[in-house]
């Protein structure tokens, strides 16, 4: 915690232009500023009152109308603010100073909100499966709270309920990661942690095909998800031991030495740094399952595999953004004074996930557990861009979050296309010869493929070697050799579905490829086109995640 | 660097003219297979002329690079569109568009679907518009000169290339269609795989390189590297070196790196087999010369031993399997195994004459090895097996395909008047005047060409006529269209290789003087 240290990383942050408030006053919340995050909660609010009073028969059309019009209107909102210049010269602390509006937040929202938006098309798909009892039905449960297999479920069914309540979740669940990233204090930021995080559980358990996996997947991602939630939470307090405050701004003070008011209680508590290691370590494990960073990786492949494929495509992309623009804040706001601390954990973790991740995958036989493990060595790739700790680092993770999740939502689009009698059919020998039977389709899902394992002129290749590059100007040359050493495991199990849907004779019982609807057809075409944008003419949105690359303190 | 320098983009119209053609080709409708067939030949048709401008308007005597083309791409990672061609670099886009209309007129049937599985399948289609693709980005990888689009378009080749393989087999094989299939893909996943971690690997280096230098312009780096402002510690150079090395190895293909060649030619239908060996391995052997030699100059001189005695395992080791093989198209492939030593051990010879040779020898390996490939192609098709015990005799039923297998044979194992001969004897001086010892040895490799030609011109075209070749029916129009030109290239180039020498010979100066190597005086007049 040198002198020289402060400023080398002092670039990474630069000083609000109006100062926190540190006492309680009347509360001042700067409403347009907070627009994004106010619009969607509201909405999802709103959503409540219309699942309550809205005729079910209006009930899909009035909430799918309702939440594309929330994410859309949000987007508007946060482009407008970037247009203000919130995102460079007015950055700056709101909310009573929980909430930090720059760029990084502002890019991630963004980021969130267009994915969501996206991904929301696939939940409303009502096309893929026949109809039954007449009623068009979507990938969710009639009745989620019907015991499945129970005569109240038949009922249920042969109504033609559907759960409309997904909406307005889903509203929420964007409602915390919007604030995730931006959030300015601890306790904001394990607040919402929780919003975002409950809505997930709930809708991963609410699969219309083979509930009872989904609810499995949910319980597992439950009870994980809130012994995550109790360190991160564990963490906030013994940090708030540490520096007397959860305040991002005053920790990071605190841990470099330059506070200016030193009270008698906190100078007995801030040479404690055993404090301050345990909670930030505590604070850090919470963010990396959220993740899915190895070790705290075993949830991902039961949920994404039992989570219905829709939410399943939301969760991996939008969550991740969320957690890792949370995660860099954290890093490089509040504690670029424990860099020499933190580097060497997150350079065995960056390993381990790139790894474990790609040489797992390899054994898999089911697409979805096969996506869940690519997610991972994604997870690691992005750690490695991290760890780099400069400006460059910071804009090629934003970078790399951007292009990937429109690469998730995608290729799990895609995923729900692919069906047979017993609704998706995710097993891989189920997908030989798809592109004989449908080249169409296999010929989109391979350019996702190609792009997860980074080929050029995708882009997954632009954000790979944005955050490699990022790393190796960051000192890490080592660990950019062996990303790239496992970027080469992982192309061998990409290929090798492209291998089965192309190379392989298709099964004479093997599943259709449902036609979708327009909604579906928007979210894998735009997959495609930013997948393919971002590969060939990527310098834009660099340019974007160049300028956004400022944290405000 | 000046925003682009010529008025007419003409090598990004020569390559974008063959990427285009593969869209229109691939959105031809399912029931016209033919019309796309004729879209495919005249593409490459126009891509020739095209390419014909290029060496027409390449002055031998002028600058460096020529024909630049210079536009911003993506600032951020320091990356720019930048193109211009030296004197190797035109023999190669010449090479490559000269072989392709003869690869397509070769493979007219080759994609024929067998039957009709749904109305939207089209293999014809996507077989040609593959072809055309690979052409696109092999041309334009000759012609570019910023390490970052070269990199890009390094691997960006091997997707339509493995689709080539793994999709579009050869039909004539033994044992059931099944195990024809798993052993296709196979094969197309062995080939990706290695290009792939050989391309990964490369990228370490591409990044690494950055960080080291900045951008990645090969003029602008090759400057200020000959300048001394970019200086590199030993240990820096070396490794970046090894990682471009390993990838332009593994490609060319080198001993030990080599094994995927003859699964992917085995399998591949013999004119994406041609397609491989003659032009795409070639972007391996090119970029040796010029990414390598030129911002490595002192790692190569300390890696030259080392690749001596690969290049010379390759020579040897090849040419004794090949000897060794019971299938002609394997055959074939480790017979150019055989010949990347040469070439490789040609460039790092650092004479000129070597490097001179090893440039010809990439242009006339790419003609012979069509010529030879492509008739192999047509006996195959015909009798429908790749073991050459079940051929005997073909001279006496079909004597015009049995003559030009023998001249395509004559010219792979050298025949003085001959093209190739002129460049295996050029490599062999070039690496004498500095390596005797290894000069000696390589000289095995074309006794050893000698044995396995001749053996397999022997054991498949002389002796009993079998019966099951009885019936073979001689070269047709079509295929003596593509056989004829490809053997008088081989007759003109072997007696009157000067055209080609006289572009090539000003480039191969440069890159001699960029790793500052004089030639060795000869031996007489040094003793005086």
């Amino acid at each position: 915690m040198s002198a020289s240290a402060a400023v080398a990383v002092h670039s990474l942050w630069t000083t609000a232009a109006e100062p926190a408030a540190d006492r309680i006053g009347a509360p001042a919340i700067e409403y347009a500023q907070l627009a994004p995050t106010l619009i969607v909660v509201g909405a999802a609010v709103v959503g409540v009152l219309l699942e309550a009073f809205v005729p079910r028969r209006a009930r899909y059309h009035a909430q799918v109308f309702l939440t594309v019009v929330a994410l859309a209107a949000a987007f508007a909102a946060v482009v407008a603010l970037a247009a203000g210049g919130h995102a460079t010269t007015k950055a700056g602390i709101v909310a009573m100073g929980a909430i930090a509006v720059d760029g990084p937040a502002l890019f991630l929202q963004g980021t969130i909100l267009l994915t969501s938006m996206v991904a929301v098309f696939t939940f409303a798909e009502r096309r893929l499966d026949p109809a039954h009892h007449g009623h068009r039905v979507d990938s969710f449960a009639a009745e989620a709270a019907a015991v499945p297999g129970s005569d109240q479920e038949k009922a249920a069914v042969k109504a033609g309920f559907t759960t409309t309540e997904v909406f307005p979740l889903v509203l929420f669940a964007v409602g915390g990661m919007l604030v995730f990233p931006a959030a300015n204090d601890l306790l904001t930021l394990f607040i919402a942690l929780e919003v975002f995080s409950l809505p997930l559980y709930l809708l991963c358990a609410v699969a219309r095909r083979k509930r009872l996996m989904s609810q499995e997947a949910a319980v597992k991602y439950f009870l994980l998800g809130a012994f995550s939630s109790a360190f991160l939470l564990f963490g906030v307090a013994l940090m708030y031991g540490f520096a007397g405050s959860v305040s991002y701004a005053r920790i990071a003070d605190v841990v470099d030495g330059s506070v200016a008011d030193i009270t008698p209680a906190l100078a007995g508590t801030m040479g404690n740094d055993v404090l301050l290691l345990i909670g930030f370590a505590m604070v850090l494990m919470g963010l990396l399952f959220k993740v899915g960073a190895v070790p705290f990786h075993m949830w991902t492949p039961d949920v994404y595999q039992g989570a219905p494929t829709p939410v399943t495509g939301f969760m991996a992309a939008a969550t991740k953004v969320a957690a890792f623009g949370a995660m860099l804040r954290l890093l490089y706001v509040v504690l670029p004074g424990l860099r020499w601390d933190w580097r060497p954990v997150m350079w065995g973790v960056a390993i381990v996930t790139m790894l474990a991740g790609a040489i797992v995958a390899i054994t898999q036989t089911d697409i979805k557990r096969l996506l869940a493990y690519s997610s991972i060595a994604h997870a690691g790739f992005i750690l490695a861009g991290v760890i780099a700790a400069t400006p460059d680092g910071v804009s090629s993770v934003l970078f790399y979050l951007g292009a990937y999740s429109f690469v998730t939502v995608g290729a799990f689009a895609v995923v729900t296309l692919v069906r047979d009698a017993g609704g998706e059919a995710t097993h891989l020998s189920q997908w030989a010869g798809l592109g004989r039977r449908s080249p169409l389709v296999a010929a989109v899902f391979a350019v996702f493929l190609l792009a997860f394992a980074g080929i050029p002129l995708t882009s997954g290749f632009s954000g790979k070697f944005a955050v490699f590059k990022a790393a190796a100007e960051g000192g890490a040359g080592t660990l950019v050799v062996i990303g790239v050493l496992s970027s080469a495991i992982a192309a061998f199990f990409y290929i090798r579905v492209i291998v089965l849907m192309f190379f392989s004779e298709p099964k004479p019982e093997g599943p259709t490829v449902a036609v979708p609807s327009p909604l579906t057809m928007t979210t894998i075409a735009v997959g495609v086109a930013v997948t393919l944008a971002l590969g060939v003419a990527p310098q834009y949105f660099l340019d974007l995640a160049g300028q956004a690359g400022v944290f405000v303190r | 660097m000046s925003e682009s320098s010529t008025v007419f983009p003409l090598l990004t119209v020569t390559a974008a003219l063959p990427a285009a053609g593969a869209i229109l080709t691939a959105a031809v409708p399912a029931a016209r297979r033919t019309a796309a067939k004729w879209l495919a030949l005249l593409v490459s048709l126009g891509t020739l002329v095209l390419a014909a401008f290029v060496v027409v308007r390449f002055e031998p005597d002028g600058a460096r690079y020529q024909l630049t083309e210079s536009h911003a791409w993506i600032e951020d990672f320091g990356v720019r569109y930048e193109l211009g061609v030296d004197g190797i670099g035109v023999a190669l886009i010449a090479l490559t568009a000269l072989l392709i209309p003869f690869i397509v007129l070769a493979g007219w049937h080759d994609a024929d679907p067998l039957e009709t599985r749904s109305r939207r399948w089209r293999p014809t289609q996507g077989f040609f518009a593959l072809i055309l693709m690979v052409e696109a980005m092999v041309i334009l990888s000759f012609a570019a000169t910023d390490v970052f689009l070269f990199y890009i378009l390094f691997e960006a080749m091997l997707i339509p290339m493995y689709f080539l393989i793994g999709g579009f087999g050869d039909r004539a094989h033994t044992g059931s269609d099944e195990n024809a299939a798993a052993q296709r893909s196979y094969a197309a996943v062995k080939f990706l795989l290695y290009n792939l971690v050989g391309g990964l690997i490369m990228l370490a280096a591409v990044i690494g390189l950055y960080v080291v230098a900045g951008n990645f312009s090969l003029t602008e780096i090759a400057e200020a590297r000959a300048s001394g402002s970019l200086e590199m510690a030993t240990d820096t150079e070396r490794l970046l070196f090894l990682g471009f090395f390993f990838a332009f190895a593994v490609k060319a293909p080198l001993w030990p790196l080599h094994t995927w060649l003859p699964n992917a030619m085995g399998e591949a239908t013999a004119p994406v087999a041609v397609l491989i060996t003659a032009v795409v391995d070639k972007v391996g052997t090119f970029a040796m010369l010029r990414f390598c030699l030129q911002l490595f100059p002192e790692a190569s001189k300390w890696a030259t031993p080392v690749i001596i005695a690969l290049a010379l395992i390759s020579i040897v080791y090849g040419a004794l399997l090949a000897v060794g093989q019971r299938d002609i198209k394997r055959l074939v492939a480790y017979a150019s195994i055989s010949h990347f030593g040469f070439i490789v051990m040609g460039i790092f010879a650092m004479t000129s004459q070597g490097q001179s040779g090893a440039t010809l020898y990439m242009v006339n390996h790419g003609i012979s090895t069509a010529a030879l490939m492509l008739v192999a192609g047509f006996l195959i098709t015909r009798r429908g097996s790749r073991l050459i015990a079940d051929y005997g005799g073909v001279q006496k039923v079909a004597p015009v395909l049995a003559g030009t297998f023998l001249v395509g044979g004559l010219a792979t194992l050298s025949l003085p008047g001959l093209a190739p001969f002129v460049s295996e004897f050029l490599v062999l001086v070039g690496t004498f005047a500095r390596y005797p010892v290894a000069g000696i040895i390589a000289t095995t490799g074309i006794v050893l060409a000698a044995l396995y030609t001749l053996v397999l011109y022997q054991r498949t075209m002389t002796g009993p006529v079998k019966e099951e070749v009885r019936a073979m029916p001689d070269l047709k129009a079509r295929e003596l269209v593509v056989v004829a030109p490809l053997i008088a290239l081989l007759l003109v180039l072997g007696v009157y290789p000067k055209p080609l020498t006289e572009i090539v010979d000003p480039a191969v100066r440069h890159t001699m003087s960029d790793v500052q190597q004089k030639d060795p005086r000869p031996e007489v007049e040094a003793a005086k």
